[in-house]
C-alpha cells in the first residue's frame, strides 16, 4: 500500500510539478488493481492516473507485469483463460470490469498495437479499413484510409501500392501500419506494448516521431523495456518492479512510483527507482 | 577432429586450427546433406514413375474403347454394352454430381464443427468432439453403405416426396427436388457427405489451429467479436489449407466406390433431378466389372481413365489457385 501515495492523490501531486500545460482530462482512473492468471497474482496494488492527450509511460524489468497491466485497459486479457482483475479501471467514470461492459465495445474506443507487428494477409487498404468496416463506417472510407496512413507517416511509401498486400511491407512499416489500422477508426486511446522492440533505430526513431504528431488526438500508453525510450517520449512514466512472493517462489509485479517523466528520470523519490533509471539494478 | 589446444582458456578466441580451416568442416555433414538430398529425390521420382505406370497401363489397357469410341466416350451418354455402345457421360455426370452435393453438404458442417471444436466449445468438449470425428473417420466405406441402403434411403424416401410436393411448382427448386427414389442422387451424396465430413474437418481444424494468436488478437485489439475475428483472421489465414482439405474430400468423394454403389440406384442417366436414381463412374466399375470382358472391360478401365485424369485435373486446378491467392496476400 506504499505506492498509494504516490499515485492516487489525483490534483496535486501530478499537477503542482512538471507539465506546464493545465491538468488535462483524466481518462483512466486505476484504483487498487491486482491481476491473476489462475492462482498467481501477476501484479499487485496498481492504481494511478492516465491523463487525455498525453504519453504514459510503463517500465521496469521483465516479468514485472507492464503488459499484462496494459492489456487490462482494452480487456485483452479476458481472451486469456484463468486471467482476472481485482480492483477497478475507471473509464471516465465507467469501471471498464463492471459486468455491463462490453469488451468488444471497449476494444473499439481502446486501440492497441503490439509488441509483433501482425498486419492481416491481405491489402494494406483492407488492413486499414478493417475497424472502421467492424464500426459500419462505410462512407468516405477512401478518406478515412488515407488520413490514417498519413497520420502513421505511411502513405507516402505506400500510396501507389494499396492494393499490394501488407505482409510484403518491411517490418518498420508494417508497425506503422498496424499503428494506422489501430487509429483509423479514431479511438481515443492507443495502447502500445513494445511497439519498437523488434525494429531498427531509424525505424524506432519514425515511430516515436509519429507518437508525438498524433499525440494532440490520442491518449497514449506504451509499454517499453527502453528507458531512453520513455524519457524520450512520454509525459508521465509509471515505475513497476517484482518482489519475490515470501510463500512461494513466485514474483508479483507492483507500481513502484508514478509521476511526471522529469521527475522520474531526474528526482525519483523511491530508491528502487532510482536504482532503475541510472541502471544500478538491484 | 583436431585436438583442441592445452591452453585453450588462456588463448585469445581463435578458431582451432588457427588459419579458420576448421569453418570447411569435415566433409561428412556434407555428405550427409546430399545424400538425404539424393534419397528425397529419388523417393519423389518413384512416385511420380508408379503415377506414370498407373496411367500407361490403364490407358493401354482401355485403349480398346479409346479407339472404337474416340471422344464420344466421354460425350455420348448410351452405354449399351450388348450393343458395344460405350458412352461414359452420364457416369461422369453422376460422379460430379453426387460429389457436389457431398461438398454442398459436407463443407459448411465440417467447418462448423472445426471451428466449434478449436474457438467456440469449452475446452472440456474439444477432445470429444475431435474423438468422435476421428472415429467416424475410421468406418469403412462399405459399412456407410450398407446403412444407406438399409436404413437411409428408405426412411429419407417419404421426405424426398413430401419436398418435390411441396417446392413442385417453385421454379428452379421443383426442377432439382424432383423425383421420389430412396436411391438417388441425393442420397448418395448425403452419404459421401457423412464419409467425407470427418476428414475435412479434422484437416480444417490442423490449419485453423496454425492461426498464430497475434493474428487473433489483431483482430479482437480493433473490436472484432468473435465471429468477425473468425472471419477476418481465422478464415483467410487458413483459406488455403481449408481449400486443400476440402479437396482431399473431393477426391475421396469421386473415388468412392462400394457406398456409393450400393445407394445412387444404378441407373445411367443425366437429370438435375435430384431424387432420381443416377450411377457414377466408380460404381459401374465395381457393379459390372466382374462379368465384363473384350471392349466393355476396356471400358470399364477406360472410366478409370477418365476419372484419374478428373481427380488430377481438380487437384491441380484448385491447388494452383490456392497458391496464386496465398503468395499475393502472404507477400512472399
Ligand atoms: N498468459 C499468461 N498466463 C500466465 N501467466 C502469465 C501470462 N502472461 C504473463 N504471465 C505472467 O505474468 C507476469 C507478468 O508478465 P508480463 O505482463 O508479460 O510482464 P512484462 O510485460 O512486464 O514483461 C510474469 O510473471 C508472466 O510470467
Ligand atoms: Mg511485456
Amino acid at each position: 500500500m506504499s505506492t498509494d501515495t504516490t499515485a492516487t492523490v489525483p490534483t496535486e501531486a501530478p499537477a503542482a510539478e512538471a507539465p506546464p500545460a493545465p491538468p488535462a482530462k483524466v481518462v483512466f482512473d486505476v484504483q487498487d488493481l491486482d491481476v491473476y492468471y489462475g492462482a498467481f497474482r501477476a501484479v499487485r496494488d496498481v492504481s494511478l492516473q492516465v491523463h487525455q492527450h498525453e504519453i504514459t509511460a510503463f517500465i521496469g524489468p521483465s516479468g514485472c507485469g507492464k503488459s499484462t497491466v496494459l492489456r487490462c485497459f482494452d480487456r485483452m486479457n479476458d481472451l486469456i483463460e484463468g486471467a482476472r482483475v481485482e480492483g477497478r479501471i475507471l473509464y471516465h467514470g465507467v469501471d471498464l470490469y463492471d459486468p455491463r461492459v462490453d469488451p468488444v465495445e471497449v476494444r473499439k474506443r481502446i486501440g492497441m498495437v503490439f509488441q509483433k507487428p501482425n498486419p492481416f494477409p491481405k491489402s494494406i487498404y483492407d488492413n486499414i479499413a478493417f475497424g472502421p468496416r467492424l464500426a459500419g463506417m462505410k462512407d468516405d472510407l477512401d478518406d478515412r484510409v488515407e488520413k490514417a496512413l498519413r497520420q502513421a507517416a505511411l502513405w507516402d511509401e505506400v500510396k501507389d501500392r494499396l492494393k499490394k498486400s501488407a505482409m510484403g511491407l518491411s517490418g518498420g512499416q508494417q508497425q506503422r501500419l498496424c499503428i494506422a489500422r489501430a487509429i483509423a477508426v479514431q479511438p481515443e486511446v492507443v495502447l502500445m506494448d513494445e511497439p519498437c522492440s523488434a525494429l531498427d533505430p531509424i525505424a524506432t526513431a519514425r515511430i516515436e516521431d509519429l507518437m508525438q504528431e498524433i499525440k494532440s488526438e490520442y491518449t497514449i500508453l506504451i509499454v517499453t523495456h527502453n528507458m531512453q525510450q520513455a524519457a524520450r517520449v512520454s509525459d508521465r512514466t509509471a515505475f513497476f518492479t517484482t518482489e519475490v512472493n515470501p510463500e512461494s517462489d513466485t514474483r508479483t509485479g507492483l507500481l513502484v512510483e508514478y509521476d511526471s517523466t522529469d521527475k522520474i528520470f531526474s528526482a525519483p523519490s523511491d530508491e528502487r527507482t532510482e536504482n532503475y533509471v541510472t541502471g544500478r539494478f538491484g | 577432429m583436431a585436438s583442441p589446444p592445452v591452453d585453450e582458456l588462456t588463448a585469445p578466441r581463435v578458431v582451432p586450427g588457427g588459419d579458420g580451416s576448421a569453418l570447411l568442416g569435415s566433409g561428412s555433414s556434407r555428405r550427409g546433406d546430399s545424400l538425404f538430398r539424393w534419397v528425397a529425390l529419388l523417393a519423389g521420382l518413384v512416385v511420380l514413375a508408379v503415377l506414370a505406370l498407373i496411367a500407361w497401363s490403364t490407358t493401354k489397357e482401355a485403349w480398346p474403347v479409346f479407339r472404337e469410341e474416340g471422344l464420344s466416350f466421354v460425350t455420348s451418354d448410351t452405354w449399351i454394352p450388348a450393343e458395344g455402345k460405350y458412352g461414359a457421360l452420364a457416369f461422369i455426370y453422376g460422379t460430379i454430381l453426387s460429389s457436389l452435393i457431398a461438398l454442398v453438404l459436407a463443407v459448411p458442417v465440417s467447418l462448423g464443427i472445426a471451428l466449434y471444436a478449436n474457438e467456440a466449445a469449452p475446452r472440456r468438449l474439444r477432445k470429444p468432439v475431435v474423438y468422435v470425428m476421428d472415429l467416424l473417420a475410421a468406418i469403412p466405406s462399405v459399412v456407410y453403405g450398407l446403412w444407406g441402403v438399409l436404413v437411409l434411403a428408405p426412411a429419407i424416401q417419404p421426405v424426398y416426396r413430401s419436398i418435390s410436393d411441396a417446392v413442385g411448382d417453385v421454379p428452379v427448386l421443383g426442377w432439382l427436388f424432383n423425383g421420389t427414389s430412396g436411391r438417388s442422387f441425393m442420397t448418395a451424396g448425403i452419404i459421401l457427405a457423412v464419409m467425407i465430413t470427418p476428414i475435412i474437418t479434422s484437416l480444417s481444424r490442423e490449419v485453423i489451429a496454425t492461426v498464430p494468436p497475434a493474428q487473433r488478437e489483431a483482430a479482437y485489439g480493433m473490436g472484432a467479436t468473435r465471429w468477425e475475428m473468425i472471419r477476418s483472421a481465422v478464415l483467410p489465414w487458413s483459406r488455403g489449407g481449408i481449400v486443400g482439405a476440402v479437396m482431399l474430400g473431393l477426391g475421396r468423394a469421386m473415388g468412392e466406390t462400394i457406398a456409393v454403389a450400393l445407394v445412387i440406384g444404378s441407373q445411367a442417366q443425366i437429370t438435375a433431378h435430384l431424387f432420381e436414381p443416377g450411377d457414377s463412374m466408380a460404381a459401374v466399375i465395381v457393379n459390372q466389372f466382374g462379368e465384363a470382358a473384350g471392349t466393355h472391360r476396356a471400358a470399364l478401365i477406360g472410366l478409370g481413365v477418365v476419372l484419374f485424369v478428373v481427380t488430377i485435373v481438380v487437384n491441380v486446378s484448385a491447388r494452383s489457385i490456392v497458391g496464386r491467392f496465398d503468395r499475393r496476400m502472404r507477400g512472399a
